[in-house]
């Protein structure tokens, strides 16, 4: 944000009088590094699918975030290397027992009907959030976070009231937490925890994040919203650092298709598009301004059914290292989905902040030698042409995790003589099936709410209520207990990698990458974002 | 649709001479059948894709499921079709051999198309010919049903069956049957209205015949004709159904296929340089589906010589 | 024929009822509910969420419920998936476009279909007999998912003529590719079944009567042919209009236009079961209303039909 302190004082009325208007062609250029902005200063974008919701409080998915970032504004934020920023809050401070935050706001952050965004806006949000009565889906983030009573609160045991949030005056915001956690201000750049205007919800009930209806506090107002068409926020002149934003105008259209939106990529309607599984090698070489591969903070495994309702075969470790030595792992990552995507030996993602992705000995063997090991393992197991193992893989309906079992179910073929019966299901019929452990091995994927290893590492504690596996090793559960307080819980990652590559409850395929295509006008990208959150006002377009 | 001459024939008879007559009508259709050179021709393509679907595995180099993992991300250019490579028809994206898939969705189609048809045209012309036959009140009600049904939008419904009871061959069969088989309903009933006023059917009732058996005896088989005319007719709209369920992704499931899949993957990836992927299970579908058509037009015409 | 048309209506009530028991059976009968995710809710989060779309209630009382709702409010509820909007928004907005490139569609395959049949006809065995032939069975098997995808290369990619998709108020340019589509292969048929039921009348004798007396071609057509030939295309309306409705799923998914084709899949997938009951008996009801709307003008096309 370097940016903001250098701005020129000439530049900076130029922007202000430019507004939302169109800029005078060829005069404006880049307050820092002098490129020449385009004159028509909009970002236009693909989505997959309309957003659930875009009230801070109640929506659920990534591409909402993406919406909400934009209109609305928390207390911290993120840079373009995904570093804590100040943004409604100047800063905090924390006790000494690491349990009350205390966030500053700063006096100049607006509504955009002028109102002063307070600390109050944010114990409304907040509590708003927990409350029952709201239904969120999203509460349980409130109770990530720790903060006093949320569980209570949620469970409807108390009154929202009683929340660990408390506006001390306008720009104080006290926050106690019932334990102490090191990431808890980065928690607060999600949308779950931003702040919402209670006159206007107050006013128009479910109706108020309706164009016209929506008061919010970020860069951008909504100004058209057609579900499952496009949704438009334009420049809002009340927010506080509205003189260095440069987009005028985002755009993000639902394209449900993704061949279809490259088409309309090419066509030049878009400036950022998702690269269709397998085309990222052809489009980098056709294109190779126009596309990024960036890691993406998600995990891509196979997890596997333990408990007794499954195939009493897997229920032997042999068998189940046989599977994972006999993916090939390079296969699907160069070939398959050839899009900058890395083989995991892990299921912490190896870009993971703090994390060193420890030395495995499946790591460390090439395919040849792993194919090798796999065979003696599964004919030790039993099984061979004379007893053949088959299995079922599910998996929700999506081209290329249909691509990905394919291939791996040929592996297994190829490789261990195992019959593979593929089932694809659509996502809630899945997930049910997965969470009740109706399954033998299951697609799963994983993405860091945060960027620490324990986000990942967690889902193998045997309480974790995503251990689809049904994964119980005590070993396990201490090191992961014992990662939350050490100082470095590098030692305590390592073991539990190990432990699970060996005992293979899951099955680590590959980490994501984000490719995309994404137009050369477009600068300022965060490709160094972690978890890839972008934020339309560090954009801006650059004239051809 | 029956012949004059079953009218003036004595009593016991009736019903085997109906059959007599019936073949002489049968043989006259056939005749006429051949000389429609249009249908005769879309006949032997049917008979040729049958035989492709029934007999291609044998020729098919490779297996339809087998990846060939150097050919994944790289069949833009070495998947080509070839006959060197023995990929005659190239490979899909994962690099399986299409020729081998080809073969298989075809069969998938074909059977989906014929067991459909063959369930709406069981389901539809015993319940038409029920109701014809009865009239009167069960009449009124059962076509009232039909009314009913006809104003559901079916297609909407076999999505949520499909999204909901998961996805199989058994279910698609049962779903597409479902549909169609209100026309064949209404067809028959009709049908059966003109037919059971005649003599002998009076006079197998005069007789003592049960109502069913006179339905399943004489009315059915008169109604051979048209359910002939109109199953064949069925076949390719069935197929064409098939390929908008798998289109949504409904359809069969992996490693199995049909031709609406590899369409629908064909033609997504349209734009990268894998034309065949589009075009070999196009043609298939567009050659059967003209086959049928022409095939049901010329017993249309054979059949019913007034109509032309 | 007013009795006719208040029978066919009071059959029209029971229709819609089934078909909102029908579906809500099988929403119910359903594995995975609407607030299924990735991360499974706490039970208490999931607890609130169902209370406030009363799904804790029992069976029975939901469906009296719902029925009671849309009955007296002609109202469906809060979509399950959608936070921020109810049945009602989604169809108020989704609904017109389908209806607005539908009914485009219908009207270009009417028209076209129609002209082209009886273009064939009259000049039977002439070139443009064997183009119109020609052109109507290919498009008629092509399926629109084919279709569309070469139109979005063609008009949008290549020729830079068209915008790719999306809907914008629904402007013309963006209705073209749209209306293509989902035309084509009514267009095609229409044309067929015109093409040979003129033929049909065109052998008649009062035709061959009308052409033997030097009545101009042109006249014959359209004051003695065109009635009894168009009588075929007309039963084939209903079905046509039902599947156009049916046919804005891929339209919707291959031009973003929003309507509700599109809805209706994603909250089949999504298990939203308020929208699809909404969508479901809208279009039942429509198709209702269409079939009988054919009905009626069969009716008054053809005097020997007596209801």
């Amino acid at each position: 944000m370097t940016i903001k302190t250098n701005l020129m004082a000439t530049t900076a009325a130029m922007l202000i009088t430019a507004g939302g208007a169109v800029y005078a062609d060829g005069h404006a250029t880049h307050p820092e590094t002098g490129e020449t902005l385009a004159s028509e200063q909009v970002f236009t974008y693909r989505d997959l699918d309309e957003s659930p919701s875009i009230d801070p409080g109640k929506a659920e998915d990534t591409a909402g975030g993406d919406i909400i970032r934009d209109l609305f504004e928390g207390l911290m934020g993120q840079d373009a290397e995904g570093n804590l920023i100040p943004a409604v809050a100047t800063g905090y401070t924390v006790s000494d027992d690491n349990l009350v935050y205390t966030f500053t706001l700063r006096d100049n952050a607006k509504w955009s009907n002028g109102e002063p965004v307070t600390a109050g806006d944010f114990e409304y949000g907040w509590k708003r959030a927990a409350d029952p009565a709201t239904a969120s889906p999203y509460s349980w983030y409130i109770e990530l976070t720790t903060v006093a009573n949320a569980s209570e609160v949620i469970a409807g045991d108390m009154d929202p009231s009683e929340l660990g949030i408390k506006a001390i005056d306008d720009t104080t915001l006290e926050i106690t937490l019932t334990q102490p956690l090191p990431y808890f201000p980065d928690m607060t750049t999600h949308y779950t925890l931003f702040p919402v205007p209670q006159a206007t919800i107050e006013e128009f009930g479910d109706e108020w994040t309706k164009p016209g209806n929506m008061v919010s506090n970020g860069a951008y107002v909504l100004t058209e919203h057609v579900p499952q068409e496009r949704l438009v926020r334009e420049r809002n002149e009340m927010y506080w650092d509205n003189e260095n934003t440069i987009i005028d105008k985002t755009v993000s259209l639902i394209i449900p298709d993704e061949n279809v939106a490259l088409t309309r990529f090419l066509a030049g309607e878009l400036d950022r598009t998702e690269v269709p599984a397998g085309q990222f090698p052809r489009l980098a070489q056709e294109y190779p301004d126009d596309i990024m591969s960036v890691p993406q903070a998600c995990s891509y495994y196979y997890t596997i059914n333990l408990t007794d309702t499954t195939n009493p075969a897997l229920l032997d470790p042999k068998v189940r290292q046989a599977l994972s030595l006999a993916v090939n792992r390079d296969v699907i990552v160069d070939n398959v989905l050839a899009g900058g995507q890395k083989a995991a030996y892990t299921f912490t993602h190896w870009a993971t902040a703090g994390f060193e992705t420890p030395e495995t000995p499946i790591a460390a063997m090439d395919q040849a030698a792993r194919d090798a090991a796999a065979k003696e393992l599964i004919a030790e197991a039993g099984y061979g042409s004379d007893n053949p193992l088959s299995l079922k893989l599910i998996y929700n309906t999506s081209d290329s995790h249909k691509s990905v079992a394919i291939a791996i179910s040929q592996m297994w073929k190829q490789t261990l003589g195992v019959e593979t019966e593929l089932a694809n299901q659509e996502w809630q019929t899945f997930l049910e099936t997965r969470g009740n452990q109706d399954y033998e091995i299951a697609r799963a994927g994983w993405c860091a709410d945060y960027n620490e290893a324990s986000t990942f590492l967690d889902l193998m504690d045997s309480g974790s209520g995503y251990n689809d596996a049904k994964y119980n090793n005590p070993e396990v559960d201490a090191l992961l207990a014992e990662a939350k307080t050490a100082a470095d819980p590098q030692a305590a990652y390592t073991q539990v990698e190990q432990i699970i590559s060996e005992d293979v409850p899951i099955i680590p395929i590959y980490h994501y990458a984000a490719a995309k295509m994404l137009s050369d006008a477009v600068e300022g990208w965060p490709y160094n974002n972690f978890q890839q959150k972008w934020y339309s006002k560090d954009l801006y377009i650059v004239a051809e | 649709m029956l012949p004059n001459a079953a009218r003036v024939k004595s009593v016991g008879e009736a019903a085997e001479i109906a059959a007599v007559q019936g073949r002489s009508l049968w043989s006259d259709a056939r005749t006429r059948f051949f000389k429609n050179k249009a249908a005769v021709v879309s006949l032997i393509v049917l008979i040729l894709i049958g035989a492709f679907a029934l007999f291609g595995q044998f020729i098919a180099q490779y297996e339809r499921d087998t990846v060939d993992f150097t050919l994944m991300g790289a069949n833009a250019y070495q998947g080509v079709p070839s006959i060197e490579t023995g990929h005659y028809f190239g490979t899909d994206s994962s690099g399986r051999d299409l020729f081998a898939r080809v073969v298989q969705g075809t069969g998938i189609s074909l059977m989906v198309g014929m067991v459909g048809a063959f369930v709406a045209v069981m389901v539809g012309t015993l319940y038409g010919a029920i109701a014809g036959y009865h009239g009167g009140r069960v009449d009124g009600i059962m076509m009232r049903i039909v009314d009913v049904l006809m104003s559901i939008p079916f297609m909407f419904v076999l999505i949520l069956m499909l999204v909901i009871f998961g996805r199989s061959i058994f279910m698609l069969f049962l779903g597409i049957g479902l549909i169609s088989w209100l026309d064949m309903a209404r067809i028959a009933r009709g049908q059966t209205l003109t037919i059971k006023n005649k003599e002998f059917v009076e006079v197998a009732h005069a007789i003592g015949v049960s109502p069913f058996r006179i339905i399943l005896r004489h009315i059915i088989p008169n109604l051979l004709g048209i359910v002939v005319v109109y199953a064949t007719l069925l076949v390719p709209s069935l197929i064409i159904y098939e390929s908008f369920i798998s289109f949504l992704g409904l359809g069969v499931q992996e490693p199995n296929t049909s031709l609406g899949a590899l369409i629908s993957e064909g033609a997504s990836n349209m734009a990268y340089g894998v034309m065949w992927q589009l075009y070999f299970p196009l043609l298939f579908f567009v050659l059967t589906i003209f086959a049928f058509f022409f095939v049901g037009d010329g017993l249309r015409d054979a059949l019913d010589p007034k109509d032309r | 024929m007013l009795s006719f048309v208040v029978r066919r209506l009071a059959v029209a009530i029971p229709t819609l009822l089934i078909l909102v028991i029908l579906s809500f059976v099988l929403m119910y009968a359903a594995p995975g509910g609407p607030f299924n995710s990735e991360r499974p809710l706490p039970p208490e989060v999931l607890a609130n969420i169902e209370a406030k779309y009363g799904l804790d209630q029992p069976f029975w009382q939901q469906i009296v419920n719902y029925v009671w709702r849309v009955v007296t409010a002609f109202d469906f509820g809060p979509s399950f998936q959608y936070k921020d909007r109810s049945v009602n928004d989604i169809i108020a907005q989704g609904f017109p476009v389908t209806l607005t490139y539908g009914f485009w569609s219908f009207a270009v395959a009417v028209v076209v279909g129609v002209s082209l049949g009886i273009a064939a006809a009259v000049r039977q065995n002439s070139w443009l007999d064997y183009l119109a032939v020609g052109i109507t069975v290919g498009a008629q098997v092509l399926p629109n998912f084919v279709m569309a995808p070469i139109l979005l290369l063609l008009f949008t990619l290549w020729l830079g003529w068209l915008p790719g998709g999306g809907w914008n108020g629904g402007q013309w340019e963006y209705l073209v590719m749209p209306v293509i589509a989902l035309s084509t292969s009514y267009m095609a048929s229409i044309a067929r079944i015109t093409r040979s039921s003129m033929l049909e009348v065109l052998n008649t004798n009062f035709i061959r009567t009308a052409r033997a007396k030097g009545l101009p071609m042109r006249r014959i057509i359209w004051r003695h042919a065109m009635k009894p030939a168009i009588l075929p295309v007309l039963s084939y309306l209903g079905p046509t209009f039902v599947a156009m409705i049916t046919g804005s799923v891929v339209i919707d998914i291959f031009f973003s236009t929003g309507g509700i084709g599109q809805f209706f899949v994603n909250s089949a997938f999504n298990r939203d079961y308020s929208v699809i009951m909404g969508i479901t008996i809208l279009v039942g009801a429509l198709t209702i209303l269409f079939n009988l709307l054919v009905d009626v003008l069969y009716a008054w096309i053809d005097p020997k039909i007596r209801y």
